[in-house]
């Protein structure tokens, strides 16, 4: 097992010629990722939601910074939804940086100089931690649509059995955006007197309805494609990369908002300034989407997609408390900063309110700003410094507590 | 809303005597004279809630001074960022929307400076204020004060003065009250006034034994501390 302190600045390994029939990059990530893998054997089954103990598991993992004497300093980053572990690391199929390396690296708000900062593939994914792309022992075949349904609470779970392998009794830091936020919120309901800090970013108690519905039509494109094969396109050699496609092109309008894509793309035409009259992407707006659809498939596996958007479907905090959302904050000693962005519309604002509400509700320590941006649902992972400042602010304070 | 005036203290039967537990000049270094009323208010320990806190000069007080667990509520950004680097828990909202969340007796002062004239509305404020609070501090331009009246009356204008500096036009506040007219809200609502003071333009209390009629002339702020009526005495 991998355990080394520091992979943000390991060169990546040469890329592994084909054995046989070359598998595709998003592929080989799930089989083999470029980074440190921690395996749970038969004697550490996952107890999942779906009432399943999967076994054997493995989670693949980064992390940056070094662990203290104290063990004190550990941040866990949550990721969303098509997110990875490569948060402060080239990304291996993209070789694009980290992801959150505006908010994450040497003097940011999240110091990789003072903190050790983990962040995990959660469970469903298919970046190397086991998910439906990843070979069921019992069959030596791909799960597929074998692979038990997903919780928030069966990533974080994994997460705690995880940080628990890598020496780490509690976390100084929770952090993350959208389904990370989730992730972070249930972490802080699950195991409280485990989260000294939570920031939950750009995210809501629950999933609402229009985001589900958001979701369904993703999952129907994925499923309409005749390559999908009924969850079964490892197997059957295909890949229903239309389908999964057009399921980003979809999602990828709802983490934008109108400002940006007027300010971006306006009614731009692509080449030229007439229309075509055909159906080609006039529209730069047009081919940006399609650009996106086309590299999201090159990374990402349409099943764990699938996986994925049913997970946060399900995320509904309140719910699991009775119906009462700050019964899951009951007691907490946890200090939250709960942050939104005025233009997000997939989780507006209301949302983080309802979290501040709730934590107010149960006199947990809770700090909220709600950022001015006009980038939507992203902004959590660009160059916002009204965000940045929050966080450094929040995050100082929060460490000087700490006596770190 | 940013502006933070001070509070005085009076005997509830012997109206309108601010000269009690007022701060000795130079004996709490630099905070603020309005801060300091307030600081010997909170016992120590107490659970604080501070609604338009601004960049959390007080909470930031009272917690390394009284060791209080305090809160805040803040309209502006950057006001809530002040606060962040402060370690400060504060949410970025507001008094007519936030309140409601709260529950009963969650604090055991809740302080609101200078704010509840540009709520849109008043009554629902305040008694939420003293739903969630054991102790309200709050404090108000008066629009009683004389030069106000005088404004109105001789110059048939709406008034622009030192603690209501802004024109009609641009003003947040939107329901402005005298200190006699704040005096029949906390009855209405069942407040029991505790103590009430006076301050002059600057915020200082103005240390004199008078009835109430002069106050609503002479000061230019009322600054009360309200609890709710039946709800247990003492600290």
């Amino acid at each position: 097992m991998d355990n080394a302190p520091d992979t943000a600045l390991r060169p990546a390994p040469a890329a592994e010629p084909g054995r046989g029939m070359r598998p595709s990059p998003e592929r080989s990530q799930a089989l083999e990722p470029q980074s440190p893998v921690a395996h749970f054997g038969p004697d550490r089954p996952l107890a999942m939601d779906a009432g399943v103990n999967l076994s054997p598991f493995q989670i693949a993992y980064q992390t940056a910074g070094t662990l203290n004497a104290d063990r004190s300093n550990a941040v866990l980053i949550c990721h969303a939804l098509t997110g990875d572990q490569h948060f402060a690391h080239r990304h291996p199929v993209t070789a694009k940086p980290g992801w959150w390396e505006t908010l994450v690296g040497p003097g940011k708000p999240v110091d990789t100089d003072r903190y050790f900062v983990v962040c995990s593939n959660v469970i469903g994914s298919c970046m190397g931690s086991t998910g439906p792309a990843s070979l069921d022992p019992a069959t030596g075949r791909p799960y597929g649509p074998d692979f038990p349904l997903v919780t928030i609470r069966d990533m974080v779970r994994a997460q705690a059995m995880l940080v628990e392998h890598l020496g780490i009794r509690d976390l100084f830091l929770c952090i993350g955006g959208s389904m990370g936020g989730m992730q972070v919120l249930q972490w802080a309901a699950l195991y409280p007197e485990r989260v000294f800090a939570a920031m939950p970013i750009a995210t809501g108690p629950r999933h609402s309805a229009q985001n589900i519905a958001f979701h369904e039509v993703g999952r129907q494109a994925i499923m309409a494609d005749p390559a999908w094969a009924d969850g079964r396109y490892l197997e059957a050699g295909k890949r229903p990369t239309k389908g999964l496609g057009v399921a980003r092109m979809g999602a990828h309008i709802t983490y934008l908002s109108e400002a940006a894509l007027h300010r971006k793309f306006g009614r731009r035409f692509q080449a030229g300034s007439a229309p075509t009259f055909s159906f080609s992407a006039d529209f730069q707006v047009e081919s940006y989407l399609r650009h996106q659809g086309v590299s999201f498939v090159e990374r990402f596996d349409a099943n764990a997609y699938l996986y994925l958007t049913r997970a946060m479907d399900y995320f509904d905090l309140a719910e699991d408390h009775g119906g009462v959302l700050a019964n899951a904050f009951r007691g907490t000693r946890t200090r939250f900063c709960v942050m939104s962005f005025t233009s997000d519309w997939l989780f507006p604002t209301r949302e983080s309110r309802a979290i501040v509400h709730a934590l107010n509700a149960a006199s947990a320590p809770v700090a909220f700003v709600e950022v001015e941006s006009d980038k939507g649902h992203d902004a959590f992972l660009l160059d916002e410094p009204a965000m940045y400042s929050a966080a450094k602010g929040f995050i100082d304070a929060a460490a000087r507590a700490r006596g770190l | 809303m940013s502006a933070r005036t001070v509070s005085g203290r009076a005997a509830a039967d012997a109206p309108w005597d601010a000269t009690e537990a007022l701060p000795r000049e130079g004996g709490e270094g630099d905070a603020r004279v309005d801060h300091l009323v307030v600081l010997g208010f909170v016992p120590p320990g107490a659970r604080v809630l501070d609604i338009g806190c601004g960049d959390g000069t007080l909470l930031a007080l009272l917690r390394d001074r009284r060791g209080v667990d305090g809160r805040g509520i803040e309209l502006s950004r950057a006001g809530v960022n002040a606060c962040l680097a402060r370690g400060l828990s504060v949410i970025q909202g507001d008094a007519d929307t936030d309140l409601a969340a709260y529950p009963d007796d969650a604090f055991d002062v809740v302080v609101l400076s200078q704010t509840i004239q540009a709520t849109r509305n008043p009554r629902i404020v305040l008694e939420h204020l003293l739903r969630i609070g054991r102790q309200v501090i709050i404090s108000f331009p008066n629009f009683g004060h004389w030069r106000v009246r005088a404004e109105l009356a001789f110059r048939g204008r709406m008034p622009v003065t030192e603690i209501l500096p802004e024109a009609w036009y641009e003003t947040p506040n939107i329901h402005h009250c005298t200190i006699r007219d704040f005096v029949g809200l906390c009855r209405t609502v069942g407040a029991k006034i505790e103590t009430a003071a006076a301050l002059d333009a600057r915020g200082r209390p103005m240390r004199f034994a008078m009835p109430w009629w002069f106050w609503n002339l002479i000061g230019a702020q009322g600054v009360f501390l309200l609890r709710r009526d039946g709800a247990a005495g003492g600290r």
